[in-house]
């Protein structure tokens, strides 16, 4: 079912210092009232690999620019800056109608569902869609390659679910359908933004699990976007913390984890909560809130907030730089943390 | 438990609403004691009826909709006689309530200021305008916020500050209690944390209670001395919050305890996964509402309901496995 891949290298998606700014003065008339034209800086200069058949997670807090990333990443929206490589391909120099054509390749799991699915097409029609796009050739088999899919993603018995509709099933069913429906075009890479943040904690072990599952089964490589770090270390291999469309810190899931390099790291894991009342936290959290992104800090973004900030972070922005192998800062000071 | 502790009183408090599926009841039969002061978390999925149960205590339950409790005693008074004129002041001045999002509970054309000026003076209708800004004041650096934001519009505020503002709200007139249904969910986890650690400082400062309603099992855990757990519109278990988190008793609670993520653990435990989903409450399962999905189910479980037992001093279950006193061979038949 799954194309063969030559293996030219180890990197399904390359990225270099992509940007993306988003106008907020949308229209001639607004600019020319406003006499400029300001930026939201959601990506500001960003780069990262993403491995084939791995999970490289994406974490940060909204407004960090996490979700403009994946968006960006399957081509949903155009780089102001930088550039990305999917698999040797250049995303730039692409006609739109090859474009649609690699799309094949990549698919999308959203947060909602519900938001996802069409409520007037039933289970079985939502999936054969992507068929009827990607493969009109194969029309006869679209129908068994659908069921077979359902069967993967455990909605059984498939040819009950194939005629039901979105209403009429529960919300952890519905994720499922968004799921097959990810997966029956044979991606190579599935952009998970935040597939299970709607889903009661019950069932989000369920579907964090048969994602496990899936990746191995399909061969898969996952850009797992999520703003819950729990969550993550069940799935994710290697992760890029976000802070202000820049990258503060990318590495192994669990080196990261257990050795954070950026003080910003160290305050985001001390925040999360555990399930524990006799391992109540007690390290004090950083003061504000994340702030604007079209005035972002200048310096290190992360400087008005940061309980290590010296002189020198107020005016020149650290480079991200590799203090272990694999493990990336930017951090003026990330050397205290090793 | 001492009489005086005790602020809240309730026994068989029932919820019922009209559906076109019939008759459901997302509150059925609950009883429980909220303690002056105490934070209790109140934890279940969606649908379990978390939130309906924090509108009951207000008595926010619009018709056709019923609410029926065999007693609801709040410091003494009973809630449920209450007419109108009695409702309005109870909520507000004794009992508050912070909703998720605050930018939709706050007036997005009133300052902060005229908010909690507008609390006072609605409820003590002799205060002086400049008496009732006298109090904002210090409220509002009480709870750690610059005096010049009391200008401030709500859109002006950092969704934190927003939080706050609307606990102050109910601070402002000595609530007694403050329900904060799913009051951190929005915010993101650094200001989360923030606000957890600020929720325990306004309990110690102020001494009120805080009924702390969430599906976060993790951000529960932080917050309250005392949990309780809704499964299906039922009070399953409750108790200190390092009891019910180390030495869960009901199937369900033990279930939920293992599929928490825990950034904490080192070594990689899977997460356990609980089979099936929540019943449908027009059609509840017979029995105890759990039992299709029970790991330990019995033949009894599918037959009658258990009924709340007490385990340990404090530490109370709903479930057949704890009632030892029961003859459970004869109940089969």
């Amino acid at each position: 079912m799954n194309t063969p891949k030559q293996i030219p290298d180890d990197n399904l998606v390359v990225i270099k210092g992509l940007k993306k700014w988003f106008p907020v003065q949308k229209d001639m008339l607004d600019q020319l009232i406003a006499g400029h034209t300001d930026y939201v800086r959601a990506v500001d200069g960003v780069t990262l690999d993403i491995h084939r058949g791995e999970c490289f997670g994406l974490a940060g807090e909204s407004g960090s620019g996490k979700s403009t990333i994946g968006r960006l990443v399957i081509g949903l929206e155009t780089p102001t800056e930088g550039s990305i490589n999917f698999d040797g391909i250049d995303f730039s120099k692409l006609k739109p109608e090859e474009l649609r054509k690699l799309r094949r390749r990549m698919q999308v799991i959203f947060q909602d569902p519900m938001a996802s699915l069409n409520p007037r097409l039933s289970l079985g029609d939502a999936v054969i869609e992507g068929l009827q796009i990607h493969y009109p050739e194969k029309k006869k088999e679209h129908r068994d390659m659908v069921l077979s899919i359902f069967e993967k993603v455990g909605l059984v018995p498939a040819t009950y679910f194939f005629n039901k509709y979105p209403h009429q099933i529960s919300g952890g069913q519905r994720q499922r359908v968004v799921i097959a429906r990810a997966l029956v075009t044979c991606p190579d890479l599935v952009l998970a933004d935040e597939p299970i943040a709607m889903a009661d904690v019950s069932v989000r072990a369920l579907l964090l699990d048969l994602m496990v599952q899936l990746k191995k089964e399909f061969n898969l490589t996952y850009l797992f976007i999520t703003h819950d770090l729990a969550t993550a270390k069940y799935i994710c291999d290697r992760i890029g913390v976000l802070y202000l469309g820049r990258m503060a810190e990318q590495g192994d899931l669990r080196e990261v984890y257990t050795h954070p390099l950026h003080p910003y790291t160290h305050a985001l894991l001390a925040a999360v909560p555990v399930p524990d009342p006799n391992l109540r936290r007690t390290e004090t959290m950083p003061e504000g809130e994340i702030p604007n992104p079209i005035n972002p800090p200048s310096g290190c973004r992360f400087h008005p907030r940061c309980p290590i900030v010296e002189a020198v972070c107020s005016k020149e922005e650290p480079e991200l730089r590799e203090l272990r192998p694999g493990h990336f800062a930017a951090c003026h000071f990330a050397e205290r943390y090793l | 438990m001492k009489k005086d502790d005790t602020l809240i009183k309730i026994r068989d408090l029932t919820v019922t609403y009209h559906t076109r599926q019939g008759l459901v009841s997302a509150v059925d039969h609950i009883s429980f004691n909220v303690k002056r002061g105490e934070i209790l978390g109140l934890v279940g999925e969606s649908g379990c009826g978390k939130s309906t149960m924090g509108k009951a205590l207000m008595r926010m339950i619009p018709p056709p909709a019923t609410i029926t409790a065999e007693e609801y005693l709040f410091d003494g008074m009973d809630v449920m006689s209450f007419n109108d004129d009695q409702l309005r002041d109870f909520r507000g001045r004794r009992i508050s309530m912070i909703f998720q999002d605050p930018l939709t509970s706050l007036n997005p054309v009133q300052r902060v200021d005229e908010h909690i000026m507008e609390a006072i003076q609605v409820h003590e209708k002799k205060t002086t305008t400049s008496n009732a800004l006298r109090r904002a004041k210090k409220l509002i650096g009480r709870l750690g916020i610059k005096e010049d934001r009391l200008a401030s519009y709500p859109h002006q505020l950092s969704g934190g500050m927003r939080q706050r503002v609307m606990i102050g709200l109910g601070l402002v007139l000595n609530a007694s209690l403050i329900v904060a249904d799913e009051a951190t969910t929005s915010l993101d986890v650094i200001v989360e944390a923030k606000l957890v650690d600020q929720l325990r400082e306004i309990r110690d400062e102020f001494g009120v209670a805080i009924l702390a309603i969430s599906h976060n099992i993790a951000l529960v855990a932080q917050l309250a001395d005392r949990v309780a757990v809704m499964y299906a519109g039922h009070l399953v278990e409750m108790g200190q919050a390092s009891e019910v988190f180390h030495d869960p008793l009901h199937p369900y609670t033990r279930g939920l305890m293992k599929s928490v993520p825990n950034i904490k653990v080192d070594e990689l435990v899977e997460l356990y996964k609980m089979g099936g989903e929540p019943p449908n409450l027009a059609h509840p399962p017979e029995g105890c509402r759990f039992h299709p999905r029970c790991p330990n189910a019995m033949p009894i479980c599918g037959q009658i309901q258990p009924w709340i037992t007490q385990k340990s001093s404090g530490h109370v279950v709903e479930c057949w496995l704890y009632q030892d006193d029961l003859p459970k061979d004869g109940m089969q038949e």
